[in-house]
C-alpha cells in the first residue's frame, strides 16, 4: 500500500456534511445541463454581425484621444489648451484645470470597494508613463491627434522609482501626497494595501518542523490583452439622460463609479454592455467611460473613447507584479507542520484591486495543502509604472508559482514523489479552510468547509493522459544524450466561485404566448458562455428545450443587478439566482394550470414544455400563457431572484505537462498539457474544456514570452503585439482537458467555476518540469531562451 | 480618390482617402464583422480575402485593393445558410468572445480553398497569424478540420 493511500482511508467526512457523493445520480437525469449545447450567441459571431460597442457610433460622433505622460513622475506646473481649442474640428478639451476632482477607484468592485481611492479622471501630477494629461474630442480621430501636439505642457519633474521594494524604504519619494486620496494603507511609505494574517503560532511550527524549505519566487508584468481593445461610445438620449455603451465587465460597477466621478445622479446614467471582446479582468475596471462620458455632457454630443493596442498595452491594467518569499516546515514524512507566505506586490501608479488581488495570492495558494499553522503577509507598493489591476486568477497565480514550485523542492529533499507529497497533504472534503476567515475581501471572511473535491480523481486522470510513468526515463544526462532534454511537471490547483457574503447576483424571467421565456440576467457574457450556460440553467429548471430561452445581458436600465462577470462567480452566483427565478416561475405555471382545470396543484407535473394532468391531459405552457394573458386569472407568469452566497466551494485541479528543452538555445518547447479539472458537474462540457484550455494558454504566454521591458526612464520598449508576444496557434502544445465528474451540493444542478482555475498552472509547473529536463530551477518568470540558456551554462560551467 | 472593387460579388465604388487603410473603409461602410485588434497587422482580426488571397487590411491601403475581389465574412454565410467554416466554428465551441472569429474562419476558407484535406499542422499554421485570447486555440483548430471535411463532402455532393 502507498502512501497516500492510507492518508485517504484516514479521512473522514464530518457527520451529516453533504459533500455530493450522493446527488452522482443527477448526472443521469440532466436533459439540457452538462450537455454541449451550440452556445446561443455563436452564430452572430461566426456570421460578423455588427454586436460589439464599436461597431455602430450614433451619428455625429466625437472622437475623443488622450495626451498620456511622457514622463515617469511629474508635476505639471502649466498646461496651455488655448492652441489646441481653436484647432479645427475640436469640439471638447478636458484636463485637470477644468474636470471635476473626484478621488475613486477605478476598480469595479462591490461598494465599498476595497480598493484605494487614488486616482482622478486627470490629477496634476502624472505617475508614470502612460498616465491621462489630456484629453480631446474632435470631430475625427485625425482632428483630435492634430489638436494634442500643440499642447502645451510644462513638467516638474519629480523622482520616480520602478522597484515596489525601493518604494517602501523611509525616505523614497511619495507617490501619493496630500489630503484627499482615501483607503491607502500608508501614503508615507507608498503602501497601497497591507494584508497580515496568522494562524496558530508559524514560529512553534518552524521549531516543530524537521524541514524548512525557504527560497524567494519572482513573477513579472502580464496584461490581459483582449482581441478587443477597450472602447466606450456614450450620448445623450431623447430624455437627456447619459447612454455609456462599453466594452465592460460590470456595467453595474460602471454606473455607479461614473455617477462618483461625474456628480450625476445615477438615475441619470445608463450603461449597455452590447457583446465584449474578452475581457480577462481588464475589462472590470472603470477605464474608458468617464473621458467620453464628459465630452458628451460637455457638448451634448456622442463621443467615443477606443485604445489602440500601444494605448490598451501601456495605459490599461496588467497583473500585479510580484515578490514571494515562501518559508515551508515539514517533518520527515512530508506532512506539511507550517507555510508562511510573505509577498511584495507591485501595484504601479494607483492601487486598483491591489488589497484584494493580493488577498488572493495567500488566500487560494496556501489552503490547499493543510498545515497547523499559516502566516500570511503582503505589502502592496506603489511605483511609478503600468497600473495593475484584476486579470484572471486575480492572485492566484503569483501564490501559486511559489507553493507549487516549493512542493517539488520539499518533495526532493525528502526523497518524496512529488505527487505523494501532495497528496498526503491536500485539502479534503470537510477540511476546513482556516484562511478563508482570516482574510476576507478587505474583510473578515466567512468560514469555508469543503464539500466537493474530485482532486484524487483529476491526479489519477491526469498522470494516466500524461503518461507519468515515462518520468525519469527520458535520458537526459548521459553521454547518449542530445541537446533536446524532456522532463515532465505537474501541479495542483484550487480556486474559488465567487466572492461569500459579496457577489449578488439576480435574474428575471417572464412567460411568452409560445412558451417560450425571456431571460434577463445582468450578468455579463464577454465571452465565457455565461449567456448560454445560464440558458441552460434556465431550460432545465422550467422543463424545455435551449432554443425555449431567449436571454438578454446586460443593461442597467432593463436587466436587474449583478456585481459582473469576475471572481469566477458567474455560473456558481447569477446561475443559483437564475435556477431559482425558473423554478418560481414553474411553480406559477403549475398553479395557473390547477386554476384551469379547477384541480389540486399536488399531482401535476412539468415536462415537455408542458404541464400534465394525473389523468393524462396536458396544457402546453404556451396555452397556460394566453390563457393567464386573455381570459381567465389574467396575469403576467414572471419570477425574479437573487442569489449570494456565503459559501464560496474551490474548484479543483491537477495539471500535467511534458517539455523538451533545447540547450543549445535554451527554447522551451510545451509537447503535451493535460488540464483535468473538478467544476463540479460542468454546464455545458464544451464551453468548460474552453475555459480550461483558454486559461491555460494565457498562462502559458505569462511563463514563457510575455513581458513589459522598461527602459531607464520608465517607459515601455515592447508595447505591441510584435514585441509583447501572446501565445498563437504555434505556440500551443498538444492540449488535454479532462473535466472530473463531481456535484457540488451548493451549485445550482450541482456546478462550481471553472474559469480562473487553469491560469494558476502553467508558471510553476514549466518551473517544475525544466528542472525535471535539465536539472536547473528557475524561480523567476519568463523563462525566455536567454534565461534558460544562461541557467543552463552556469550549470554546466559549475559541474 | 475612387475605390472600384468587386465586394463579395458586387461592384461597389466608393470615394476613399489616398492614406486610409482598408480595415476603416470597410467598417465605415457597414462591413463590420472586419475587426481592428492591433491595427499593426499582428493580430489577424482584420483579415479579408483579396483575390481569394488572405490579407491583414488593416495594414493594406484600400488604394491597394482597388481593382481587386475582395471577400469579408459578411460575403460567406447568412443566418439561414451559414458557410461551412462558419457552422464548423460554432460547431466545435471554437467561438468564445468572438472577436478574432471573423479573421480566423477567413482564414479557413483560404486555407481549404488550396488544400482540400489540411493536417492540424496545416491548420496551426493558418491560425498561426491570428491571435485568440479565450481559446487556447485548441477548438479552434478542432473547427478547421471540422469545416475542411465538410467543404469536401460539399465537393462530392457537387
Amino acid at each position: 500500500m502507498r502512501k497516500g493511500d492510507e492518508m485517504t482511508k484516514e479521512f473522514k467526512t464530518p457527520d451529516g456534511w453533504d459533500t455530493g457523493a450522493a446527488s452522482m445520480g443527477e448526472y443521469e437525469r440532466f436533459k439540457t445541463v452538462n450537455k454541449s449545447e451550440r452556445r446561443v450567441d455563436a452564430l452572430k459571431l461566426a456570421l460578423g454581425k455588427g454586436t460589439f460597442a464599436d461597431d455602430e457610433l450614433p451619428a455625429g460622433t466625437l472622437h475623443v484621444k488622450v495626451l498620456w505622460s511622457p514622463h515617469a513622475h511629474a508635476k505639471i506646473t502649466r498646461i496651455d489648451v488655448s492652441r489646441a481649442e481653436k484647432m479645427p474640428g475640436v469640439r471638447c478639451v478636458l484636463h485637470h484645470g477644468n474636470v471635476p476632482r473626484v478621488p475613486h477607484t477605478t476598480a469595479g468592485q462591490g461598494f465599498p470597494e476595497p480598493s484605494p481611492w487614488d486616482a482622478y479622471m486627470f490629477d496634476d501630477v502624472v505617475r508614470f508613463v502612460g498616465d491621462r494629461v489630456c484629453a480631446v474630442g474632435a470631430e475625427t480621430e485625425a482632428d483630435a491627434m492634430r489638436a494634442l501636439e500643440v499642447i502645451d505642457v510644462e513638467y516638474a519633474l519629480l523622482p520616480a522609482i520602478f522597484d515596489p521594494e525601493e518604494a517602501l524604504k523611509p525616505g523614497a519619494v511619495r507617490i501619493h501626497a496630500g489630503p484627499d486620496p482615501r483607503g491607502i494603507a500608508d501614503t508615507s511609505k507608498n503602501l497601497a494595501a497591507h494584508l497580515h494574517a496568522v494562524v496558530g503560532d508559524p514560529e512553534r511550527g518552524f521549531a516543530d518542523s524537521d524541514l524548512v524549505v525557504e527560497n524567494e519566487y519572482r513573477v513579472g508584468y502580464h496584461q490581459q490583452s483582449p482581441i478587443e481593445p477597450h472602447v466606450a461610445v456614450t450620448w445623450l438620449d431623447e430624455n437627456n439622460r447619459l447612454t455609456v455603451k462599453v466594452a465592460t465587465q460590470v456595467p453595474f460597477h460602471s454606473r455607479r463609479i461614473l455617477a462618483q466621478v461625474l456628480e450625476i445622479p445615477v438615475s441619470r446614467i445608463r450603461v449597455i454592455k452590447p457583446r465584449i471582446g474578452g475581457g480577462f479582468g481588464g475589462k472590470q475596471e472603470i477605464l474608458v467611460e468617464d473621458i467620453p462620458a464628459l465630452v458628451t455632457l460637455r457638448t451634448g454630443r456622442p463621443a467615443r473613447l477606443y485604445y489602440t493596442r500601444a494605448e490598451q498595452l501601456v495605459s490599461a491594467r496588467t497583473r500585479h507584479p510580484a515578490i514571494v518569499r515562501l518559508k515551508t516546515g515539514f517533518k520527515k514524512d512530508g506532512t506539511m507542520v507550517v507555510n508562511q507566505m510573505k509577498a511584495i506586490g507591485n501595484t504601479g501608479a494607483y492601487g486598483a484591486h491591489a488589497l484584494t488581488v493580493f488577498s488572493c495570492t495567500g488566500g487560494k495558494a496556501l489552503p490547499l495543502y493543510r498545515a497547523k499553522h499559516y502566516l500570511f503577509e503582503a505589502h502592496v507598493a506603489y511605483t511609478n509604472l503600468p497600473i495593475a489591476g484584476a486579470f484572471r486568477g486575480y492572485g492566484g497565480p503569483q501564490g501559486f508559482f511559489a507553493t507549487e514550485i516549493q512542493m517539488d523542492i520539499a518533495a526532493e529533499r525528502l526523497g518524496l514523489d512529488p505527487i505523494e507529497i501532495r497528496r498526503m497533504n491536500m485539502l479534503r472534503p470537510g477540511d476546513d479552510n482556516p484562511l478563508a476567515v482570516a482574510l476576507g475581501e478587505g474583510r473578515e471572511g466567512y468560514p469555508q468547509i469543503i464539500r466537493s473535491c474530485g482532486l484524487e480523481d483529476c491526479i489519477a486522470k491526469g498522470k494516466e493522459a500524461i503518461g507519468w510513468h515515462r518520468r525519469g526515463t527520458f535520458d537526459t544526462s548521459g553521454p547518449g544524450a542530445g541537446h533536446l532534454r524532456r522532463g515532465m511537471g505537474m501541479v495542483l490547483l484550487m480556486h474559488g466561485s465567487g466572492i461569500p457574503g459579496i457577489d449578488m447576483a439576480s435574474a428575471f424571467l417572464k412567460l411568452n404566448d409560445d412558451g417560450s421565456f425571456n431571460l434577463l440576467v445582468g450578468a455579463t457574457d464577454i465571452g465565457t458562455g455565461s449567456d448560454t450556460i445560464l440558458s441552460q440553467i434556465a431550460a432545465e429548471a422550467l422543463r424545455v428545450p435551449l432554443d425555449k430561452i431567449v436571454i438578454y445581458s446586460s443593461d442597467t436600465d432593463l436587466t436587474p443587478f449583478d456585481t459582473g462577470a469576475y471572481a469566477s462567480s458567474t455560473t456558481y452566483i447569477t446561475g443559483n439566482a437564475v435556477k431559482k427565478a425558473a423554478e418560481g416561475t414553474l411553480r406559477q405555471l403549475i398553479a395557473a394550470a390547477a386554476k384551469i382545470w379547477e384541480c389540486e396543484e399536488l399531482g401535476l407535473q412539468a415536462h415537455d414544455v408542458a404541464i400534465w394532468h394525473p389523468d393524462g391531459r396536458r396544457l402546453t405552457y404556451g396555452e397556460i400563457c394566453i390563457s393567464t394573458f386573455y381570459n381567465h386569472n389574467q396575469h403576467q407568469i414572471m419570477d425574479h431572484a437573487s442569489h449570494l452566497s456565503y459559501e464560496c466551494p474551490p474548484p479543483f485541479s491537477a495539471h500535467f505537462c511534458e517539455i523538451e528543452v533545447d540547450t543549445e538555445t535554451g527554447g522551451v518547447k510545451v509537447v503535451k498539457y493535460v488540464a483535468a479539472v473538478d467544476c463540479g458537474v460542468a454546464i455545458n462540457p464544451k464551453a468548460a474544456e474552453g475555459q480550461t484550455e483558454g486559461g491555460t494558454s494565457i498562462s502559458l504566454g505569462w511563463a514563457l514570452s510575455e513581458e513589459f521591458r522598461f527602459d531607464e526612464s520608465g517607459r515601455m520598449q515592447n508595447a505591441g503585439f510584435d514585441g509583447y508576444k501572446i501565445p498563437s496557434a504555434l505556440d500551443i502544445p498538444e492540449f488535454q482537458s479532462i473535466l472530473v465528474p463531481t456535484y457540488e451540493p451548493t451549485g445550482p444542478f450541482g456546478a462550481k467555476s471553472v474559469s480562473e482555475i487553469p491560469t494558476d498552472g502553467p508558471a510553476p509547473i514549466l518551473s517544475n518540469a525544466i528542472y525535471d529536463a535539465i536539472g536547473v530551477r528557475l524561480l523567476e518568470i519568463p523563462f525566455t531562451p536567454e534565461k534558460v540558456l544562461a541557467a543552463w551554462r552556469a550549470k554546466v560551467a559549475g559541474r | 480618390m475612387r475605390f472600384e472593387a468587386t465586394l463579395n460579388g458586387r461592384p461597389v465604388s466608393w470615394e476613399i482617402a489616398p492614406h486610409a487603410f482598408l480595415t476603416e473603409v470597410l467598417r465605415a461602410h457597414g462591413y463590420v464583422g472586419t475587426k481592428r485588434g492591433c491595427e499593426t497587422g499582428d493580430c489577424g482580426a482584420c483579415a479579408v480575402l483579396l483575390d481569394g488571397l488572405e490579407v491583414n487590411s488593416c495594414v493594406l491601403l484600400a488604394a491597394q485593393a482597388s481593382g481587386h475581389a475582395l471577400t469579408t465574412i459578411e460575403g460567406l454565410g447568412t443566418m439561414d445558410h451559414p458557410h461551412p467554416a462558419q457552422d464548423a466554428f460554432v460547431d466545435a465551441g471554437a467561438i468564445q468572445c468572438g472577436f478574432c472569429t471573423p479573421g480566423m474562419v477567413m482564414a479557413t476558407v483560404a486555407l481549404c480553398g488550396d488544400n482540400a484535406s489540411p493536417t492540424a499542422d496545416d491548420a496551426r499554421a493558418a491560425l498561426g497569424g491570428h491571435l485568440c485570447r479565450c481559446t487556447g486555440y485548441v477548438k479552434p483548430i478542432e473547427a478547421v478540420l471540422d469545416a475542411a471535411a465538410r467543404l469536401r463532402g460539399d465537393a462530392q455532393r457537387g
